[in-house]
């Protein structure tokens, strides 16, 4: 290579990366479609090197723990809303490059809050307790969001700490509150909260007890997608994230935009909250979040922003976690071997956006390349 | 597109064949399907000796891997519930959970599935739930506790007669300085640290000690910084209610650059992690409730609502004695274990501690016990009115540090 450089007498690499814009939709997502297809078999081979299994039986377990029986559906479903939830939260914050990694704590304060309702307001008709659980709980999540914006906007602090802290105090409420509420005495849980009545528990719809967490939130992904490609609030924030400068240039106000978007990024993260304590777990601990206020990042990421697209990676995540429940329990295989399959997915997903933005374009094929390219521009 | 259309069909294909794996009933009680929640796996100390527990007793009673589906590492959320509910669904008759807060769960599934009997170990409102589809069961820990108790005496004893304690080992009042590490104060710690310190106290009179908490039942670092801060403090003596072993691991450490402290574990033997501190550890052996509850399942009958075991039934145990253990430890622990067992020795006889400086010979606020006597022919009856602990006086001698 060196030598052929010192011959030709200027540097020629073999792979140039060449940027490229004609990946159609369909193309990108045969690519995305391949990316998994190579991931799985890599994982395939893994599996039977390391622990001589069949892995389309290791496969079939997973696709059981996840879709294998209408309530194991259910759950996933269940799950899946309330991962895609958070993510629609953080979807703008992060469009706006404002790293909100504070949806933990936006998670619990909102929890917090509908914990309160069923405890303090239980007795009130159905629907006003749904609606304090509602408007509290979104509530809690905006005023968490709102005050690490409102400094960032007129003090410039640092949104990725402040957020981040701020989940530490909304922890430290949780416990408070669990300690205080704790049933029985001592045993640091709150336990299910309105066991007998049901009270402030998200009710079943045509039978099903999880119709509404994903109703609600199938809305909410149709609702932020277009808040977010349709409306000029989502223009404005979009801007916001790609250049400050040129978004006051532009007259918008970019105080203005950080603080709105972050109040709508935390009451939904908060109403995530709702979604867990009332639809969900029935009680409230410092585990409410779980970690999901920052998977949900992951979510937002990969899927760029699209709230579909959203749906798609909140529901491989939770197949994922399901599945791997399954393989531990039918295969003995704990986590770990879960954890290898999700990290090498994980790996091939964010890998195949560079082929959808790049091509590789090989040396000896340069030429024909260049044409192909020339003659599709 | 057909790529697409293709790939839809080949997942839908294995779905469809993985529904169709989901498995039919069961007839007869041989053929019994056992389900078990464990909040942790193999490669956490309590989860651990559940498994090996019901290893052994699937071996006892003939019970077989394929009769039982096993669920790792379930979190004490809806999880749990949902699990329980799945487990129903594929026709296990009997679920087992091992971790307390599954209990709030497992109690949520036992009213929707009343022909399903859910076990909730270590739990405690079986009886008051009013389901009779939901079990409590725990065993006598607090025995094992007192003898590892004794242990910690015999060495403290040793100590003593080698002059080897400092100034600083001692409080105010002459006595020597035990420390003791709790997850959450609450009965089933308080039951185990008194028992821990009645242990003592039966060998060496002048003993006094600090109870630190964690609130949490596993944590490495903060079991450490407890350890260091109670030896910081004097004690000689480190026990522990909570499961990691970064108590005897600090304990360790502190030895190593001479430090004169020892430690007594819980669940699983510290040798491995602190050889030269590790007295022993106070333990369950689950096989014995366990083989118990899987022979009931076989042979139909009822399990009871709560089970209580211990010394007398095998269910506690102190793990291996340790190299720096004192002399004649061994023979001391056979006679208190023998004792215990023939009931002529009881850990909470009124007679060994006082509570304001006083004796007392009737306790009626254990809490949610709804004002049942406690104390009958002179001894606390622990584990008898339910089977997980309710002893929650706070005896003269032991200090709470939070």
């Amino acid at each position: 290579m060196a030598k052929n450089n010192e011959l030709s007498g200027k540097r020629e690499p073999l792979v140039r990366i060449v940027r490229r814009t004609d990946a159609g939709r369909i193309q990108s997502w045969g690519i995305r479609i391949a990316a998994v297809l190579v991931a799985l078999v890599i994982c395939a081979v893994l599996i039977y090197a390391l622990v001589k299994m069949n892995p389309l039986e290791v496969y079939k377990a997973m696709f059981f723990g996840a879709f294998g029986t209408t309530r194991k559906l259910w759950i996933t479903l269940r799950d899946t809303a309330m991962l895609l939830c958070i993510g629609i939260g953080l979807a703008p914050a992060f469009r706006m490059k404002f790293w909100n990694i504070g949806a933990e704590g936006q998670i619990l304060v909102g929890g917090v809050a509908t914990a309160v309702c069923m405890i303090y307001l239980k007795g009130l008709p159905e629907i006003l307790l749904f609606a304090c659980m509602l408007f509290l709980s979104s509530l809690a999540g905006a005023v968490w969001g709102l005050i690490p914006a409102w400094f960032k906007a007129h003090f410039g602090t640092n949104e990725t700490l402040f957020t981040l802290m701020m989940n530490y105090v909304a922890i430290s409420i949780t416990s408070f509150c669990v300690s205080k509420w704790e049933n029985p005495y001592g045993s640091n849980s709150v336990g299910i909260i309105n066991p007998g009545t049901k009270e402030g528990w998200l009710p079943d719809l045509f039978g099903q007890q999880y119709l509404i967490n994903v109703l609600m939130v199938a809305a909410l992904v149709v609702l932020m997608y277009i808040y977010m490609e349709r409306t000029k609030h989502g223009y404005e924030l979009a801007v916001v994230g790609d250049s400050e400068n040129t978004a006051r240039y532009a007259g918008i106000d970019v105080k203005k935009v950080i603080i709105r978007t972050m109040l709508l990024s935390g009451a939904l993260c908060g109403f995530s909250g709702f979604l867990a304590v009332s639809g969900a777990s029935h009680t409230i601990s410092t585990g409410t979040a779980g970690g999901r206020g920052f998977t949900a990042i992951i979510v937002a990421w990969l899927a760029k922003f699209n709230t579909f697209t959203m749906a798609l990676i909140a529901l491989l995540l939770v197949f994922l976690d399901k599945g791997a429940v399954e393989i531990a329990s039918k295969f003995n295989l704990n986590d770990y071997a879960s954890q290898i399959i999700t990290g090498i997915l994980l790996f091939f997903i964010l890998g195949s956006e560079f082929f959808i933005n790049y091509r590789l374009v090989f040396a000896h094929k340069e030429k024909h390349a260049v044409q192909a390219e020339g003659k599709e521009a | 597109m057909k790529k697409i259309l293709s790939v839809l069909l080949v997942l839908a294909m294995v779905f469809s064949f993985a529904a169709c794996g989901s498995e039919g009933g069961d007839e007869g009680n041989s053929d019994v399907k056992i389900g078990v929640i464990l909040v942790g796996d193999e490669n956490e100390g309590y989860t651990q000796a559940h498994i090996e527990g019901i290893k052994a007793a699937m071996a006892a009673t003939g019970i077989t891997e394929d009769q039982v589906t096993w669920k790792y590492k379930i979190p004490e959320n809806e999880q749990c519930y949902d699990e329980a509910a799945s487990l129903a669904d594929a026709g296990c008759s009997y679920i087992f959970s091992n971790s307390y807060s599954h209990q709030a769960y497992m109690q949520q599934a036992a009213a929707e599935f009343p022909d399903v009997t859910f076990i909730a170990l270590t739990g405690d409102t079986a009886k008051s739930s009013g389901l009779p589809n939901l079990k409590n069961a725990f065993p006598q820990t607090y025995e094992s506790r007192y003898v590892s108790g004794v242990i910690a005496g015999m060495k403290v004893k040793e100590l003593l007669d080698a002059g080897e304690l400092k100034p600083e080992n001692f409080d105010a009042d002459g006595n020597v300085k035990i420390g003791y590490i709790g997850a959450f104060p609450y009965a089933e710690v308080v039951s185990g640290y008194t028992g821990f310190f009645l242990g003592i106290k039966s060998i060496v009179e002048n003993v006094s000690m600090e109870v630190q908490y964690t609130n949490s039942w596993f944590d490495l670092v903060g079991e450490g910084e407890a350890a260091n801060s109670l030896m910081a403090d004097g004690c000689v003596i480190i026990g522990q209610h909570a499961d990691s072993t970064g108590a005897p691991a600090a304990v360790q450490a502190a030895h190593s650059n001479g430090k004169n402290a020892y430690s007594v574990g819980y669940n699983v033997s510290m040798l491995s992690v602190a050889p030269d501190v590790a007295l022993t550890s106070a333990s369950n052996d689950w096989a014995v409730y366990y083989t118990y509850a899987f022979n009931a399942i076989l042979n139909g009958e009822e399990i009871p609502t709560d089970w209580s075991e211990g010394y007398n039934e095998g269910a506690v145990c102190v793990t291996e004695l340790g190299t720096s253990c004192a002399e004649g430890t061994a023979d001391k622990v056979a006679e208190v274990e023998a004792a215990i067992k023939d009931g002529s020795l009881h850990v909470f006889d009124v007679n060994n501690f006082t509570v304001g400086g006083a004796h007392i010979s009737s306790y009626t606020d254990a809490y949610g016990m709804d004002g049942a006597e406690a104390i009958k022919d002179g001894y606390f009856a622990e584990s008898t009115l339910r089977s997980a602990p309710y002893f929650d006086i706070r005896i003269d001698g032991i200090k709470e540090l939070n």
